[in-house]
């Protein structure tokens, strides 16, 4: 039998890094990482049958959300190889999917000698997986090509075994055969990792160096810290020292997940495990750092370390103005699980007081929000969401805008914006749609591949800011949901960008203002003047709606005077009626804003700030 | 107390007219194969016996009793008239009470309007809503235009002292020119008293159905704020004026009822689903007709509910109440935070400029069409 009993199996700080093999799972969302996972954990015999249950690492993790957070980060896996017949360990580390992510991505792969690249062979390759790939591939890491769900009727596995082949540059042979339903292929599959991966290499001498590739906050305990010894040894006597900020740290706790938390005296050369200071914030313990033994600290760093800049930026309002110390609270609470998340105080006048929020992508912004509603019970307004730019003006100042309505009103010189590559996966009849949509969107196409006979990859530079609005949404509809995207930052540029303002009776909506380019100032005007004018109740006296870039109106719209507004109907003597009707309006007339001398319902600023996307989930979710 | 007014509500029509939300009830609704006299049978008898419970405010004057629905008219004269008498007993009602009957104008004939007269009634209210067939027919009414003409003949020859119209305008098809021969129609008919409703889309009602269906079109706010002008123009021109935002009267004909309402005064509404008003004491009747008489003949009461005004209510009813009115608001009365938030007005054409600088706030034709507005300024 080629699984070990856990007691009977090489010990942390006692296993020979020649018997660690440490990889990661790089998959597409549902193309089965979590089927194959309990597949290993059943065949390695971690968990006794009798406590199997499906998604067994993803239940962990949600049940230990209401109890101690010891994420199934890294699972550590004994094995005997049935090829060599030797006792060895696994450790499997788990990726985030997502490109907003690609950082922390990047820090589980720098925590893995191999990659096994799983794909749905009833599906293919997705933009993120290849991303994904990519990245592993620029590590280094040791790529092993498996073909999943090989027992489903609508597998095609000659033809992503094809396309796979030809993204890594191995042959269609190579390509592993599993199902992680039925388990076929997967011992086979755990060989391979002991044959085709490198054991980790590290001086056992030296003095300490662990990476840091995931760091979670935990009510009870504190800071769960996840690290992947490179050099040296930390034992659970030592003190620890964070390479970057050189703050020193009491280890209350080291251990390894197998899959449960197990404490062990330490972690060597090439091992994987959890370390508990008693840190309360994630960012004094951030993903990416090095730690290193206090006492006889490291002089290089891995990696170089480098903060996530935070790329889409928003504002995020309560709904009702009374819970802004609650959405504060809320954004306190994130941020001790999530380093990137940066928010500093704003105020608008439409829409009142809240955060200026910076997110690493379009992924994170919505992660974040839909935590902010559902864990602080929030009702959030969030502005579209924006870029960084780089403003010059003609004085030699260089101005850093986050929020367009701070965009400078003298006269400026050039102005710089975030430029991504993207990569879109697509079958190759929607070419067409794809390349109307990145045209209208300011792309430049760089390039475009065959995967396979009918599917490709479309490589465009794209503005940052043309894909923080909705591209995703559109990309998804005109190709039918098919399409895939990826993108990353590749520098700034300068662009042909103005400000446009909205402007209500002379006075301008600061929740409206956008940066746009000059070609497309006109079109987002006429949207924006078009949509308030459907929203905004008609009033007393005429309300002008413009669109201005400076002084200079580019669009227009009227809202005429309200001519009547009055119950003209018999009413016999249910006076209560008319005065409870009257107090709902007094209400009503309490959540208006005043933006000069217009009342605007808040809905109204909400419904014109939503996407075509919002408007389509909002009215599925009423059905 | 110095003085009581009665409201009658009689609950039944023979037909729901599409757009009405009222507390009326077909016989049929009522009771399975039901006929008008199997199912208002004994609520008379009801009504008198909420009579007695008014008792004690017995021996103040009575200015004035309105009979509305429904359609009072559908009932025998003589049943009405056990109402009025049964007031009688413990009210002196002096010859000038304005005693009104709403009616339809195809419910009525000479002889009925006759017996009318002699059991009491000196006034009576015809719902015309309009003079043209094709917004009848999209009112959902019973009765034809001819049929206004010949009642309201009929009404005068009996004696009434004063004849009243209602009309609606706003209904989906109706044009301007519709309207004005509808109310042109009216004020040929010489009659004393005029009212115009804008047509509400009521939820619920089949008229709201058909709008969401896409059959009808929803009424236009701006086309009614234009019929609105014309009526108040032609009323005017016609020796009707203003006294009540949807009501005209020639002079000494202006409904003593139903400034009543608007002047917040004291009153007892009798019947299913009717509203009470007693100094800053509103009540009202369990809404089911049989519910109401099964609690009257077992000897209870057919309150549903009530409410004691505060004071803050009361104040926010009096405006919204009083400003409806010609007379207007005394500016005296008002904090002058809520003078200033409305002296706008005066300068953009809503309010009366003459009668602002004598201290009234009294609404133009344009300031009647947004008072609901004016209201909400003031009352925060
Ligand atoms: N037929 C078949 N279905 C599978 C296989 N592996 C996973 N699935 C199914 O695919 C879906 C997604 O699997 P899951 O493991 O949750 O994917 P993950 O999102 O990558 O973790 C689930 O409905 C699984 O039951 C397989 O090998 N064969
Ligand atoms: C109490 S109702 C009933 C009177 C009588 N049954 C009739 O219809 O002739 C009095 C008046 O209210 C008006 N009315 C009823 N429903 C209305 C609505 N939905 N919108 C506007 N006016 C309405 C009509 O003009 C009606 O004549
Ligand atoms: S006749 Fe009058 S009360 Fe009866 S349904 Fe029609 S409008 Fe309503
Ligand atoms: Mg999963």
């Amino acid at each position: 039998m080629p699984a070990i009993p856990l007691a009977k199996a090489p010990q942390p700080a006692a296993t020979d890094p020649a018997q660690i093999r440490n990889f990661c799972i790089i998959a597409h969302i549902d193309h089965g990482k979590s089927t194959l996972a309990d597949r290993m954990l059943g065949i390695t015999e971690v968990v006794d049958p009798r406590n199997m249950r499906e998604q067994y690492l993803d239940r962990m993790d949600i049940e230990r959300e209401r109890g101690i957070t010891i994420k199934s980060q890294a699972v550590r896996l004994p094995w005997r190889s049935g090829i060599d017949g030797h006792e060895y360990i696994l450790n499997m580390i788990d990726t985030p999917g997502h490109v907003d992510f690609t950082y922390e991505v990047s820090r589980s792969l720098a925590a893995s000698e191999g990659a096994v690249l799983l794909v749905d062979c009833a599906q293919g390759i997705e933009a993120q997986t290849l991303a994904n790939l990519y990245l592993a591939m620029e590590n280094n890491l040791k790529i092993i090509p498996v073909l999943n769900k090989i027992d489903l009727p609508a597998a095609q596995p000659d033809k992503f075994a094809a396309e796979l082949a030809k993204l890594i540059g191995c042959e269609p042979s190579d390509c592993l055969r599993v199902s992680g339903k039925t388990g076929d292929g997967v011992a086979d599959l755990l060989d391979q990792i002991v044959a085709q991966i490198p054991a980790p290499k590290g001086d056992a001498n030296a003095p300490a160096r662990a990476l840091i590739f995931d760091s979670v906050y935990d009510v009870y305990r504190g800071v769960v810290t996840y690290v992947r010894v490179v050099d040296g040894h930390l034992s659970a006597r030592d003190q620890i020292q964070m390479f970057s900020t050189g703050v020193r740290h009491e280890m209350l706790e080291v251990g390894v997940i197998s899959p449960e938390p197990v404490p062990s005296k330490g972690l060597g050369v090439g091992e994987v495990g959890y370390l508990i200071t008693g840190v309360k914030d994630v960012r004094q313990s951030r993903v990416g750092d090095t730690v290193t033994n206090y006492n006889n600290p490291t002089k290089t760093p891995l990696a170089g370390y480098k903060d996530p800049k935070p790329m889409v930026f928003s504002g995020l309002y309560p709904l009702d103005g009374a819970d802004y110390p609650l959405l504060r609270e809320a954004l306190d609470k994130l941020q001790l699980n999530d380093a990137a998340l940066v928010y500093e105080p704003e105020s608008s006048a439409a829409l009142g007081f809240g955060f200026r929020c910076g997110f690493l992508g379009l992924l994170h912004m919505e992660i974040v929000r839909e935590r902010l509603e559902r864990e602080s019970n929030l009702s959030l307004i969030s502005t579209a969401p924006n870029v960084v730019y780089q403003v010059v003006l003609d004085d030699g100042k260089s101005v850093t805008v986050t929020n367009p309505s701070e965009f400078p009103e003298g006269k400026i010189v050039s102005v710089e914006e975030p430029i991504v590559r993207s990569t879109i996966l697509a079958p190759s009849e929607f070419i067409g749609a794809i390349m109307e949509l990145c045209q209208q969107r300011r792309g430049v196409l760089l390039g475009m591949d065959y995967l396979s006979e009918d599917r490709v990859e479309i490589r465009y530079t794209l503005p940052l800011a043309e894909i923080v609005f909705d591209f995703f949404d559109k990309l998804k509809s005109s190709t039918r949901g098919y399409a895939s995207l990826d993108y990353e930052a590749i520098g700034d540029a300068e662009g042909d960008l103005v400000k446009v303002d909205i402007l209500l009776q002379g006075e301008p909506v600061d929740a409206f203002s956008a940066i746009v380019h000059r070609d497309k100032a006109y079109a987002y005007g006429l949207m924006m003047t078009g949509k308030l004018r459907q929203l905004i109740p008609r009033q007393q006296f005429e309300v002008p709606i413009q669109a201005a870039i400076g002084a200079r109106i580019i669009a227009r719209e009227t809202i005429s005077a309200i001519r009547k507004d009055v119950l003209a109907k018999c009413y016999g003597g249910d006076i209560s009626r008319k005065r409870k009707l009257l107090e709902k309006q007094k209400e009503g007339k309490k959540r208006m804003k005043m933006v000069g001398r217009v009342e605007v319902p808040q809905e109204a600023f909400v419904a014109a700030l939503a996407t075509d996307a919002d408007i389509d989930k909002a009215k599925a979710d009423r059905k | 107390m110095s003085a009581l007014s009665f409201y009658v509500h009689v609950p039944y029509c023979l037909r729901r007219c599409g757009y009405c939300d009222f507390n009326t009830y077909t016989p049929t609704e009522l009771l399975h194969n039901g006929t008008l006299e199997t199912v208002s049978g004994d609520y008379v008898d009801a009504v008198i016996r909420e009579i007695e419970l008014a008792r004690n405010y017995a021996g103040v004057e009575v200015p004035s009793i309105f009979f509305g629905g429904g359609t009072p008219s559908l009932l025998p004269a003589p049943t009405l008239g056990r109402v009025i008498e049964a007031l009688r007993q413990g009210w002196q009602i002096s010859e000038d009470c304005e005693i009104t009957l709403e009616a339809n104008p195809d419910s009525v004939n000479s002889e009925k309007l006759i017996q009318l007269r002699e059991v009491g009634f000196n006034r009576i209210s015809f719902g015309m809503q309009s003079a043209k067939a094709h917004v009848l027919k999209v009112l959902d009414r019973t009765h034809r235009p001819e049929n206004v003409s010949i009642a309201v003949e009929a009404a005068r020859s009996a004696g009434f002292e004063s004849v009243s119209l209602d009309l609606i305008y706003g209904t989906p098809g109706e044009s301007l020119e519709d309207w004005r021969f509808s109310v042109e129609t009216a004020l040929a008919l010489g009659v004393d008293h005029l009212s115009a409703y804008a047509l509400i889309v009521e939820v619920g009602t089949k008229l709201a159905t058909q709008i969401k269906r896409g059959e009808l079109a929803m009424p236009i706010d701006d086309l009614m704020a234009d019929m609105y002008l014309l009526v108040d123009q032609l009323c005017e021109d016609a020796g009707l004026s203003w006294y009540e935002l949807s009501n005209w009267s020639k002079p000494g004909h202006a409904s003593r009822h139903n400034t009543a309402y608007w002047k917040n005064a004291n009153w007892w509404g009798l019947g299913p689903g009717a509203h009470s008003h007693i100094d800053g004491i509103r009540w009202w009747n369990v809404k089911h007709p049989t519910q109401y008489t099964s609690a009257l003949l077992a000897g209870n009461s057919p309150e549903k509910d009530r409410e004691v005004l505060t004071h803050s209510q009361q104040s926010d009813e009096s405006i919204m109440l009083s400003i409806r009115m010609k007379q207007g608001i005394e500016l005296s009365t008002l904090a002058p935070g809520q003078q200033d938030r409305v002296e706008e007005y005066s300068r953009s054409g809503h309010l009366d400029r003459d009668r602002w600088e004598q201290g009234f706030l009294q609404l133009t034709p344009q300031g009647r069409l947004i008072a609901d507005r004016i209201v909400r300024e003031l009352v925060v």
